[in-house]
């Protein structure tokens, strides 16, 4: 089916939220540093991950298991451990960027279905045909700096199935390219599986304001009436020519519901929401609206008009409060 | 250990980049990379221009590479792809993975480029299988991280290194120098050109941080790893690639070459052509931003 709605499982709590909300299938990640939500508190253990896969199976969902980010040299076993569990639990299927991985689980557990992770960093069908032509893999999560005419373009010189990211947190940055992380904290996205972890993080209040600081550096200052995010680095304000801004981008939320239909005719065989750090009622409430839009323009793809009810809601969970089309909608380029 | 110079990252006039090149002939670089590895919108100098000069600076003693664009979004990236894959005369650094696919169904041998991501022995010997003869680890790679990886390379595999200048750190959809003016990336007006070696990002509390680049965002700091030659050495590292800046490009090659042959006062010679402290913290295993070992920063 077109359009599968995935969502985000950082507890078995949420995996259950999403699941009852409507998810067609949930993603999660072990508790190491195998997936690139490696957060404290967050991911099952195999106890917990056999038991939210009963859970999706018994309602006829599916469980897709990310283990993003790249392995390194000196543990590389606890990836590939990772992928045995993975295979040995009846994971739906893995999501891998790694290409020395793919070809362990190629070669290990041939009946694993393999999607290329987001951190894969796949931009065009040649990227997409090559880890198709190497290792199978069935599905392709897009980075989020595609417009849609060029997500299209993908679709239609591919067999890979196309999945993209349709709501929360939005990484400016090419997934799997962006080292900013590690840059100021030692820990990156690839390596650690966390971008500007919270053990880096720094409140204090000063004269000048509250301010935000990652491993040290100044991120962001607030005054009085300005609400303070949470610093992700590239979401601070900085200082270029001498004047101050947020120089990388806003702290805002992405939000295609406005894209629906333009994503159904194209042919994107997924949708998938951001968010295995946020909170069960959040899964919930995320879920619940994009549920409901999407069975809504698969009814009627010509009049469908997201409901306001469903943008308020979603615009209350957004980061900032404010939702961007991102780079789909090429003017925001 | 050779040195390489790498890809100009930056956008400079056809005249100056033209100048800088006709300079790299005589510097004692093995090879020279070439190419637009970071936006297809400058287009000052063109395929053709780089092949001719890829042709000058073969026959001035130099080995070439082109180096392919790291972030593939159009057809027409993709058009420039193959050509640069189809002219088969020089050898190619890969950035990204559909440039592999095109390179090993063409049989050729090529670079694996640093932005392929290549954390482990196990992906650099998949790289191998497909005819890559050369790899650069990412840039955030620590000393630790690359002596446990070679531990298990690939038979015959060269290593070079980024050993020198502002680091890539990202790539984005979006044009962070024209967002700076205010102005959308398709009409850039090339403001990019204004600045030789990128448009410096600093703190509210006015410490360098970045810096913008058009749609790649690098460090503030330079990564200088010319104290390090003798690790370097032991890990059979084949090639330090130093990256281009506007000036003193020269000064800064003479330094690591006076280095490599164990004169004195090399790392100071360089540290007075540096356009921004010294960092080398990934090579240390912490924060890319932080400077271990060098008196300099």
């Amino acid at each position: 089916m077109p359009l599968d709605l995935i969502c985000p499982a950082g507890s078995l709590v949420s995996l259950k939220a999403a699941i009852d909300n409507g998810a067609d299938a949930v993603y999660m990640g072990f508790r190491d540093n195998t997936n690139a939500r490696a957060f404290p508190g967050l991911n099952f253990d195999e106890a917990q991950a056999a038991e939210g896969l009963r859970y999706a199976h018994e309602r006829g969902r599916k469980v897709l298991l990310a283990l993003n980010t790249y392995p390194q040299s000196d543990s590389w076993q606890r990836w590939t451990g990772a992928v045995d569990r993975a295979a040995k639990l009846g994971m739906d299927a893995v999501i891998l960027a790694d290409p020395g991985l793919m070809r362990y689980a190629v070669r290990h557990h041939p009946q694993l279905r393999l999607h290329l992770s987001v951190q894969g960093s796949a931009t065009s069908y040649e990227a997409v045909n090559f880890y198709r032509e190497h290792f199978g893999i069935q599905r392709a999560v897009l980075p989020r700096v595609l417009s849609l005419p060029q997500v299209e373009n993908v679709v239609k010189n591919t067999a890979v199935e196309i999945e993209l990211f349709g709501f929360g947190g939005l990484c400016v940055m090419v997934e799997g390219r962006c080292l900013l992380s590690s840059y100021c904290t030692g820990e990156s996205p690839n390596s650690a599986g966390v971008c500007s972890p919270a053990k880096a993080v720094q409140w204090k209040d000063t004269p000048a304001g509250l301010e935000s600081r990652l491993n040290g550096v100044l991120l962001d200052r607030y005054g009085k009436d300005e609400k303070a995010g949470y610093p992700t680095l590239c979401k601070g304000r900085f200082d270029v020519g001498g004047e101050t801004y947020y120089a990388i981008e806003e702290p805002t939320s992405l939000n295609t519901l406005d894209l629906l239909p333009d994503m159904l005719k194209i042919g994107i065989a997924a949708i998938k929401i951001e968010g295995r750090q946020r909170s069960p009622a959040y899964v919930a409430q995320v879920t619940k609206v994009w549920r409901a839009a999407i069975d809504a323009v698969k009814k009627d793809a010509a009049g469908f008009k997201p409901a306001p009810a469903w943008q308020d809601e979603l615009n209350k969970l957004s980061e900032g409060q404010s939702h961007t089309l991102g780079a789909y909608h090429r003017p925001w380029k | 250990m050779n040195l390489s110079l790498g890809p100009l990252l930056y956008y400079w006039s056809r005249d100056d980049v033209l100048a800088f090149y006709d300079e790299a002939k005589h510097w004692p670089v093995t090879r020279v990379y070439l190419g637009e590895s970071v936006c297809s919108r400058r287009h000052l100098l063109r395929l053709p221009d780089w092949l001719a000069l890829a042709e000058q600076l073969t026959a001035a003693g130099k080995e070439v590479a082109l180096s392919t664009q790291t972030l593939i979004e159009s057809e027409s990236d993709l058009k420039t792809l193959r050509r640069i894959v189809g002219d088969g005369r020089f050898l190619v650094e890969a950035n990204e993975w559909g440039a592999v696919r095109l390179l090993s169904e063409a049989g050729v041998p090529f670079v694996a480029g640093p932005t392929l991501n290549i954390y482990n022995p196990e992906t650099l010997e998949v790289l191998a299988g497909l005819g890559a003869q050369r790899w650069l680890p990412p840039v955030e790679t620590s000393r630790a991280a690359l002596a446990s990886l070679l531990e298990r390379a690939p038979a015959g595999m060269e290593t070079e290194l980024f050993a020198y200048g502002r680091l890539p750190l990202a790539y984005s959809a979006r044009c962070f120098t024209a967002r700076h003016y205010n102005l959308p990336k398709d009409d850039c007006q090339f403001r990019c050109l204004d600045h030789p070696d990128g448009l410096p990002l600093a703190t509210r509390e006015g410490a360098p941080f970045l810096t913008l680049n058009g749609i790649q965002t690098q460090s503030a700091g330079v990564y200088n790893l010319i104290g390090e030659l003798p690790a370097l050495r032991q890990l059979g590292i084949a090639s330090l690639r130093l990256s281009p800046q506007s000036r003193h490009m020269g000064r800064v090659v003479e330094a690591f070459r006076a280095a490599l042959a164990g004169e004195g006062k090399a790392a100071d010679a360089l540290a007075r052509v540096m356009p921004g402290p010294s960092v080398d913290g990934y090579w240390h295993g912490r924060a890319g931003l932080e400077c271990g070992t060098q008196q300099a920063c």
